[in-house]
């Protein structure tokens, strides 16, 4: 297992440099004055662009910026917004709602998705099965951002049982809402995975025979057909927390929770591109690690892995 | 090879037994035979010769004909292409043109001719919603278009020839991997060189650099799957060269799961495109698409939900149709359910 | 005698219909058994004969969409054909133990080996205490050794005999009455099932355990069990004393079955044309003929081989060329794989160790081994498909480690291979036409119409009808595909064919039949074979010399007769020992 986690380690440090080298050189490798790109083209003052100039070392040949990129990134030296913000303390102010807003959708994902899809995998088929089957196709092909409009309007607006938008502080409760919006999408998913998954393993030989052994129906479907179909799900969870945590773009700003998200969606439309890269190069960093996450958790949930 | 945990031979117990001579009963057994009218012989292996020939294809067809998911889905996608295609069938206001926006209808609700109302701008919703067609379906095919060339030569690739070229492959599509779909395409596109010069052609671009590694991945293991098949082997053995017995064996055997894909991937392309635009870094303005109606129609959801509404109702329903189709596929093509 | 004993499973008039897309199907019908407590009864029979569900019926583990419709079940005088959920659960284990078919998909990939048996002892009420204990006790019964240590391992750490020993413990663990043992060693190498077999039979006996065993395999039937019930086609056709019926079969079907069944025949298959001039030489040599020998051979008079082998059609060996020349000679072969280790390291692993046989025009020469004794790596090398480390394969006179280009291509013409999945050596897409045709083309040989002549005289060769070519390989059994893969391997008039595993996964009637057009391919066309199995009551019906592989290395090579009635090697003996039924006819 000590190997098998060393060698993983060993795997991500090329797609942590390469990532991040592609992130850089979509920037600043790509026609253009690298200066109007991070000010999102508008004229600017020379004090920012001077300190711009300074955070990026423009004046060095491009390789020994990229180094200097990484030593920042990895620092968590990252600059400054142009309203004089340092954007590291930005992003800690950020990332703990990113956190909340994550934990809980994943919580209802996880919760409902197994729930549902164990007992569609089960009973295939039959009227259930069919109809969480239809519902989650619906939910897939419904945009994120019509679904958090929709509800924000239904239960936030008429209905009034919620704040259509969250205030300042984000507590747990006013949560609640977009993080429904947020687990919606994965929840679909987490149920079809879990359905296939059950279903097959319901056919495995191994269940033949331990129902042949005299265990319980009960038995036999907790302890082989069910720890068996989670590992795909639990990896499938892992990864999407990874994306939880870069932050979900459309619904904080939908519902206007001031975590990661947010701040992207707001440099994004304010053009400050300097931010949006030192947001990004941070983002591929926690979805290299979840990405190393996941792969462990696999190796931990089928021996058969660790070995390989 | 961990085969050789333990060698079979010591396990024995020492020493051979006596010649095996069979074992008699305590008990009395009687003798049965059954009739031979009741138990005729056929003959060995035979061929059914009645039957009509079927290759996989035309079976999956047999099978999908008969599927409710599928027809609904097929007859939804061809409903979408025509539209898509000749838009001026369905209504006879041409939104593209500024004059038929009339700015005193700005959001008005439905009235005869304009039947589910106006946008802020006074433009039928309906007429727009009908020409938006074009833009959303056609990022969404030429973007999987897209990722099947690159992603599928890249995964056949990779799998096909292993070793140095699939680590090197392999490694590229985990960088690509790293960077969701979503923050990929922002990262460029918020970019004044592409923000400025948006088109349907720098937004499939775009997708395509971000979602060719999932295809790739698919791809490579379904190649992986048959490159080692016996019969990819055998045609070597008759002289075909590797390149050729990829092109000719490996590839078309490894189609099925990557069609199911493509055709979810559709869907998704097309619900990322909306969600640019609604980011505000998709398709210009100036391109009619679901997904900028839908991003324009932000400001107005609480007293005029249905500009929202109906462009998002089909776009929903033709995202829904290709991952139902996708999903009839994968019951169609299933492997396991081809071996009889 | 013993007429007063009930017995312990009744199986009366039993019917199965399967519910499919096609409307319900009738799996069995009217299949009846009797086992009395403390017998083996072996249901012999092909694969789809309903032999498998007629004993999972018994233990109420029939597939979700079937079910029984018609006659009883009566276990120890309980009818349970319906009983309940709860009665059923009560009986498996304690009452009805099962050993599955195959070692590698039964055990749960995810819990450990000792979990595993212990949930067994647990669920039938038996862990008690010292559950550990137990648990070590069982899986050493069942022959697998530093149980305490293994049990603590995951299945993947065990190899394949391992892991059927530790499902014999499972299915064995809380002291069944009856076992249902649904073929339980097919996945095995022949030694390893001999000894688990061996084990299976002493642990019965001393626990007094009456067995149900499923078999595909007559001889290892008539071996291990009292009693055989014959199955066809969802029907028994035959059922007595196991000995009884292999010596006097009534049913036609048992007939073919016991004549077709490869541990029992004992000699080399010839055709017609070639007996007859075998019987035609010898009376002039005014020696004693047997017509139609298919018991025991090594006896024959070596004058009649010697009759024989002048009399064979010397017109019909290809190109003219000698017989008895040599034309595939392979010396010093070795293969070393690199295994990739921890952190890039690599150890060198021995496939093929200096191996050096040769094979005569139109003979055939057969390598036998277990898994991971290197047969198949020396096929793969042999049809120029992998580079040997070391030493020369000499093909009519030249090298083909070497070749390149043009001259590859054109021994690639001459040197064709049939595999052992049939369901694997045919590419799906391509219809049969396009199969046969594939070599052709790839050759740039005639004409499409030519070519289509060509492929309806292959067909006709391999016994098909024509109308074969439109088809598809899913359309096909097994043994259509392997003659369709023989077809293809004719099309370009190869002067040697090798065959790996070729008949292995084929039931034993359609094995016969292939064997028999193999060899009558042979007889016509001059066909040299170079026949890779691990079958060697196989070799003994086609082969004329045998190269015995263990480990990488050849143990013992020399002409069949001499192997099968001298083996000089222990390793050979043990092979031979273990083909089951080999001493039942005698």
């Amino acid at each position: 297992m000590l190997m098998f986690t060393f060698r993983r380690f060993l795997q991500l440090i090329p797609v942590f440099f390469g990532a991040t080298l592609l992130v850089y050189f979509l920037v600043f490798a790509t026609p253009g004055d690298p200066i109007a790109a991070l000010s999102g083209g508008k004229p600017m003052a020379p004090a920012v662009e001077a300190a711009l100039r300074a955070q990026y070392n423009l004046d060095q040949p491009f390789w020994v910026q990229y180094g200097l990129y990484l030593k920042n990134l990895v620092t968590l030296n990252l600059g400054q917004t142009f309203s004089g913000q340092d954007v590291s303390a930005v992003i800690a102010r950020a990332y703990p709602v990113t956190a909340r807003l994550a934990i809980m959708a994943l919580t209802f994902e996880a919760v409902f998705g197994i729930l549902f899809g164990v007992i569609a995998g089960l009973r295939k088929g039959k009227f259930f099965d069919s109809t969480v089957l239809v519902a989650s196709l619906v939910v897939i092909a419904v945009p994120t951002f019509v679904l958090g409009f929709v509800l924000q309007l239904v239960v936030g607006v008429k209905l009034g049982w919620a704040r259509p938008t969250v205030s300042g502080s984000a507590p747990w409760n006013e949560l609640i809402l977009p993080a429904l919006v947020l687990g919606l999408v994965s929840l679909a998913y987490v149920i079809r995975l879990t359905r296939t998954s059950v279903g097959e393993n319901m056919n495995a030989d191994y269940v033949r025979t331990a129902t042949a052994k005299g265990l319980s129906r009960r038995r036999v479907v907790v302890v082989h057909i069910l720890r068996n179909s989670l590992i795909p799900v639990v990896t499938f969870l892992g990864a999407d927390l990874g994306s939880l945590m870069g932050g979900a773009i459309v619904t904080e700003g939908i519902f206007n929770v001031p975590g990661i998200g947010n701040l992207l969606y707001k440099a994004i439309q304010k053009g400050e591109s300097a931010t949006v890269v030192a947001v990004v190069g941070i983002l591929v960093i926690v979805f290299v690690v979840a990405n190393l996450v996941v792969d462990l958790l696999y190796a931990w949930l089928d021996p058969r892995i660790r070995y390989v | 090879m961990s085969e050789n945990l333990t060698p079979e031979k010591d396990l024995a117990a020492a020493g051979t037994p006596a010649a095996r001579q069979g074992k008699t009963s305590r008990h009395h057994i009687e003798h049965f035979v059954a009739p031979l009218e009741e138990t005729p012989l056929a003959a060995i292996d035979n061929v059914d010769e009645t039957a009509a020939p079927l290759s996989l294809w035309a079976d999956a067809w047999r099978n999908l004909r008969r599927q409710p998911l599928f027809i609904i889905s097929a007859l939804l996608i061809l409903a979408v292409l025509i539209v898509a295609i000749f838009p001026q069938w369905f209504t006879n206001i041409d939104p593209r043109i500024q004059s038929t926006c009339n700015l005193a209808d700005s959001g008005e609700p439905a009235r005869a001719g304009h039947s589910l109302g106006f946008t802020l701008q006074g433009c039928d919703v309906y007429a727009r919603m009908i020409y938006g067609t074009r833009a959303s379906l056609m990022v969404g095919v030429f973007t999987t278009l897209g990722v099947l060339i690159l992603g599928g030569a890249m995964g056949a690739l990779a799998g096909y020839y292993g070793g140095w070229m699939d680590a090197i492959l392999a490694r590229l599509g985990d960088i690509f991997f790293a960077l969701p779909l979503i923050l990929g395409a922002i990262v460029i596109m918020q970019l004044p060189a592409f923000r400025d010069n948006r088109s349907v052609w720098v937004v499939v671009a775009t997708l395509v650099i971000f979602g060719w590694p999932q295809i790739a991945r698919i791809t490579r293991g379904a190649v992986i799957e048959n490159r080692n098949s016996d019969y990819v082997t055998a045609s070597k053995a008759l002289g075909l060269s590797p390149f050729r017995a990829l092109i000719k064996h490996v590839l078309p055997n490894s189609l099925a799961p990557i069609i199911v894909v493509a055709s979810i991937s559709l869907g998704t392309f097309i619900v990322a495109e909306a969600t640019l635009s609604f980011l505000g870094i998709g398709l210009p303005q100036s391109i009619m698409s679901w997904g900028n109606d839908i991003a324009n129609a932000q400001s107005q959801v609480r007293n005029n939900p249905g500009v929202l509404l109906w462009p998002a109702l089909a776009l929903s329903i033709t995202v829904l149709s290709f991952i139902m189709l996708g999903d009839a596929l994968r019951d169609a093509l299933d492997p396991k359910a081809r071996k009889r | 005698m013993g007429s007063d004993v009930q017995p312990l499973l009744e199986i009366r008039d039993l019917a199965i219909t399967f519910q499919t897309a096609n409307g319900p199907v009738e799996a069995v019908r009217n299949a009846h058994l009797t086992v009395m407590p403390g017998e083996t009864v072996a249901i012999v029979g092909e694969s789809g004969s309903g032999k498998s569900t007629t004993a999972l019926a018994a233990i109420g583990l029939l597939p979700s969409n079937g079910g029984v419709s018609g006659g009883q079940i009566i276990f120890d005088g309980e009818d349970i054909t319906n009983a309940s959920e709860k009665r059923i659960v009560e009986l498996r284990g304690n009452s009805i133990g099962m050993v599955p078919q195959d070692p590698m998909s039964n055990l749960n990939p995810v819990w450990k080996i000792g979990f595993q048996v212990k949930e067994t002892l647990k669920a039938n009420g038996l862990a008690g205490a010292n559950s550990k204990e137990r648990v070590a006790e069982v899986l050493t019964e069942a022959g697998l050794p530093d149980a305490a240590t293994r049990a603590k391992q995951y299945p993947h750490e065990f190899s394949g005999g391992m892991r059927q020993r530790a499902l014999i413990a499972i299915g064995l663990a809380c002291r069944p009455r009856l076992l249902i043992a649904d073929e339980p060693t097919s996945a095995l190498d022949v030694t390893v099932q001999r000894q688990i077999l061996d084990h299976l039979d002493s642990m019965t006996t001393e626990l007094g355990t009456a067995v149900l065993l499923i078999t595909h395999d007559l001889g290892l039937a008539a071996e291990r069990a009292e009693k055989l019930v014959v199955m066809y086609k969802g029907q028994v056709v035959e059922s007595g004393p196991a000995l009884e019926i292999l010596r006097n079969p009534q049913h036609p079907y048992t007939q073919r079955l016991v004549n077709s069944a490869p541990s029992l025949a004992s000699r080399r298959l010839q055709s017609q044309k070639a007996k007859d001039a075998l019987a035609a030489a010898a009376a002039e040599l005014g020696s004693p003929v047997e017509p139609a020998p298919v018991v025991e051979a090594g006896h024959t008079p070596s004058t009649v081989h010697a009759a024989a082998k002048h009399a064979e059609p010397q017109a019909s060996l290809a190109k003219g060329a000698q017989a008895g020349e040599t034309i595939l000679e392979i010396k010093n072969l070795t293969k070393v794989f690199k295994l990739r280790g921890a952190l890039g390291k690599s150890t060198d692993f021995k496939a093929v160790d200096d191996v050096s046989f040769s094979v005569p025009r139109g003979t055939t020469m057969a390598i036998v081994g277990e898994s991971g004794s290197g047969k198949s790596t020396v096929a793969q090398m042999a049809l120029s498909l992998l580079a040997p480390t070391e030493g020369s394969i000499k093909f009519d006179g030249t090298d083909v480690t070497t070749l390149k280009g043009k001259p590859l291509f054109d021994f690639r013409r001459r040197v064709q291979p049939i595999f052992q999945d049939p369901y694997g050596s045919l590419d799906p897409m391509f219809n049969i036409y396009r199969t046969i045709e594939e070599p052709l083309k790839i050759h740039k040989i005639g004409d499409t119409k030519s070519r289509e002549k060509k492929v309806r005289e292959l067909l006709d060769q391999v016994s098909m009808p024509a109308s074969t070519m439109h088809r598809y390989p899913n359309e096909l059994s097994g043994g259509q595909r392997q003659r369709i893969a023989i077809a293809r391997a004719l099309a370009l008039n190869p002067d040697v064919i090798i065959c790996d595993e070729a008949v292995s996964a084929l039931d034993v009637l359609v094995q016969a039949q292939v064997l028999n057009l193999l060899n009558q391919l042979q007889e016509d066309l001059g066909l040299t074979y170079l026949f890779i199995t691990h079958d060697l009551a196989v070799v003994r019906q086609i082969a004329d010399h045998v190269t015995v592989m263990q480990k990488g290395r050849v143990v013992e090579a020399a002409s069949t007769d001499e192997v099968f009635s001298n083996p000089k090697q222990v390793y050979t003996q043990d092979l031979l020992n273990a083909i089951p039924g080999a001493t039942l006819l005698v």
